[in-house]
């Protein structure tokens, strides 16, 4: 077999390893299933009258807002991926079968492409259950079956680059409490972003933060992809950032797994 | 030839110095025991064999590759159970098999069948189905071996030995440790345990505090401390009496008509002891050679004050 043969029959291997854990142990389900979807009914039904009045669109109210609060709750389970998949790479680092992996002639970074893949797969069916409440707590989209495509191709582009950057954050530390708060900052940023509120309804340093942090491109683009609202370079700044974070994330990954493992 | 060759490995932690300058060959098709106290660097040199950490100095091969230079084709040629290398406890022993067959690149017929006869060796057949965080100590100890074993018996296999199992079970492993060494694998066990490596090994070694005090075989290794016997029980009391005042043995018992002559168990000895019991006239009922355990060397040779 050759060596690309290796690395894709390994990954494969490790890919079953983590689904297998994922039905035993469903860790993501939680961050990227119930945390999303708590915020979801929260801010349509307890918040939503309000901030969809603030919304200056025609309709105003409830209705408006579970259009608008959708791409920022999809981005939130997003993130809470990079919380599942840290504690996942954290706790099988601890464990021993780590060790056997290590001295096995195999694609060495499979046990690392295995957990990407694992959450990148748990991950968009979790945003398919999202989407389906989503539709039935008044989401109204009016995506072509294209738009619907380049908005789920935007979702995993971003969730990739997260959940590169989550193995490493479950690898930085040796303890899985750690790496559960260290993805923490993550789950805020939508907040912080356009997720929620218009960006210009917000002072002028938050929204200096707002409008360029990396999430809320994201969430426009998937917006304008589902609502027909204006992207511009929105999409352009989300493939930017999907790919610096998960080269940064890809990279510290590697560098971490190859280092002296009792250092 | 030599399976693995060790020159001049040293190894710290920090200011800590692990292990300090150990030497050591271990031939093909043999089984090599290393044996010392808590703390004396057995798990790091077995990690180190393994490719797992990096030497600081030090010449070491194994299987005729380069542990430093050519880790790739180390790993290519042993099979590592134990402590440090667990299996998957969410999966079912099964599941923990099928993926290191599918990790070693076997078919899956191949693999298929490999598996079938590794869980029935190994008594396993009826654990395969459940996860391993479920299983019984025995069972777990058991499951330690075969995941090293599906790719088909490496030439080198450093195993932790299986202890702690149930006397059945422990033989049937010794069996199987004595079958693959037959079949010229070669064994790597550390062990604290002296049972075990009086059993199994053709050669042990003794590291204490990063240096190895000892090395050779069983048999050699216990000649090497003092406490060899040679048990003789004579035929009635007068033979007994006239026993005593031959040979003047140091410890005897008048109820059993027995005498304990020192003896270091070697050919030579008993030879001169025979030719003096013939010469004297003595006439013994039974002769028996007590050598002293591995448990005598180990607390002869190491220093078992830990830091
Ligand atoms: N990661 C580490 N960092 C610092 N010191 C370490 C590390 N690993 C081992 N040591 C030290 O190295 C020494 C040798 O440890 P090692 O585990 O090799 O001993 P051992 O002979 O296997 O002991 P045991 O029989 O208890 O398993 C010990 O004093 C230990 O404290």
């Amino acid at each position: 077999m050759t060596a690309f043969a290796h690395a894709r029959r390994d990954s494969l291997t490790m890919l079953r390893r983590n689904l297998r854990h994922a039905r035993r142990y469903p860790a993501l389900t939680f961050s990227t299933i119930a945390l999303p979807v708590i915020f979801l009914l929260l801010f349509v039904y307890v918040f939503g009258g309000t901030l969809g009045d603030g919304l200056g669109g025609v309709t105003g109210g409830r209705a408006e807002y579970a259009n608008y609060v959708v791409p920022g709750i999809l981005v939130m389970g997003v993130a809470g991926a990079a919380q599942g998949t840290a504690i996942g790479v954290a706790m099988d680092m601890t464990e021993g079968i780590i060790a056997r992996f290590r001295t096995m002639a195999i694609f060495r970074p499979s046990v690392l492409t295995g957990h990407v893949l694992g959450s990148v797969i748990q991950t968009m069916l979790s945003l398919v259950v999202v989407v389906a409440i989503s539709l039935a707590v008044g989401l109204r989209p009016n995506a072509t079956a294209l738009e619907w495509l380049a908005a789920a191709g935007v979702l995993t582009m971003i969730t990739v680059a997260v959940v590169w950057l989550s193995v490493a954050l479950g690898m930085v530390t040796r303890s899985v409490e750690t790496a559960s708060n260290l993805p923490m900052p993550l789950l805020l940023l939508p907040f912080m972003g356009s997720g929620f509120v218009p960006t210009d309804s917000m002072p002028a340093a938050m929204r200096w933060f707002a409008d360029y942090q990396p999430f809320t491109p994201v969430i426009e683009t998937l917006r304008g992809l589902l609502l027909g609202t204006g992207i511009g370079n929105d999409a352009w700044l989300a493939a930017g950032w999907s790919l610096a974070i998960g080269l940064v994330g890809f990279v510290w990954s590697i560098v971490l797994y190859n280092r002296d493992p009792t250092a | 030839m030599a399976a693995i060759t060790v020159t001049g490995l040293r190894r710290s932690y920090g200011d800590k110095v692990v292990l300090d300058g150990v030497d050591l060959d271990v031939d093909e098709g043999t089984i090599f025991a290393l044996l010392g106290p808590n703390g004396a660097g057995k798990t790091t040199m077995v990690q180190i064999l393994s490719t797992l950490i990096q030497p600081d100095a030090g010449e070491l091969h194994v299987g005729g590759h380069d542990v430093v230079h050519e880790p790739d084709a180390v790993r290519g040629v042993i099979g590592v159970t134990g402590q440090f290398s667990a299996v998957d406890g969410l999966l079912t022993g099964e599941e923990n098999l099928a993926m290191m067959a599918d990790l070693c690149h076997l078919d899956r017929a191949a693999g298929r069948s490999r598996i079938e006869l590794l869980l029935a060796d190994f008594d396993l057949v009826d654990a395969a189905r459940k996860p391993v965080s479920t299983y019984s100590g025995g069972m777990r100890r058991r499951l330690g071996l075969p995941p090293a074993l599906v790719g088909g018996p490496p030439p080198l296999l450093p195993p932790s030995p299986p202890t702690g199992l149930d006397p059945r079970s422990r033989r049937t492993m010794w069996h199987i440790i004595r079958d693959l060494v037959a079949g010229g694998v070669t064994i790597f066990l550390t062990t604290q345990y002296l049972e075990e490596a009086d059993q199994l090994a053709d050669r042990v070694a003794v590291l204490d505090r990063g240096t190895l005090v000892a090395q050779g075989t069983p048999a050699e290794l216990k000649r090497l401390v003092p406490g060899g016997h040679v048990r003789l029980k004579l035929r009635d009391a007068d033979e007994f009496e006239y026993a005593i005042r031959v040979l003047d043995p140091p410890v005897h018992d008048a109820e059993a008509l027995a005498i304990q002559v020192p003896s270091d168990g070697s050919v030579r000895s008993l030879r001169a002891l025979l030719d003096r019991l013939d010469h004297s006239s003595v006439e013994v009922d039974e002769l028996s050679v007590h050598l002293p355990g591995l448990d005598d060397v180990f607390l002869a040779l190491t220093s078992g004050v830990r830091p």
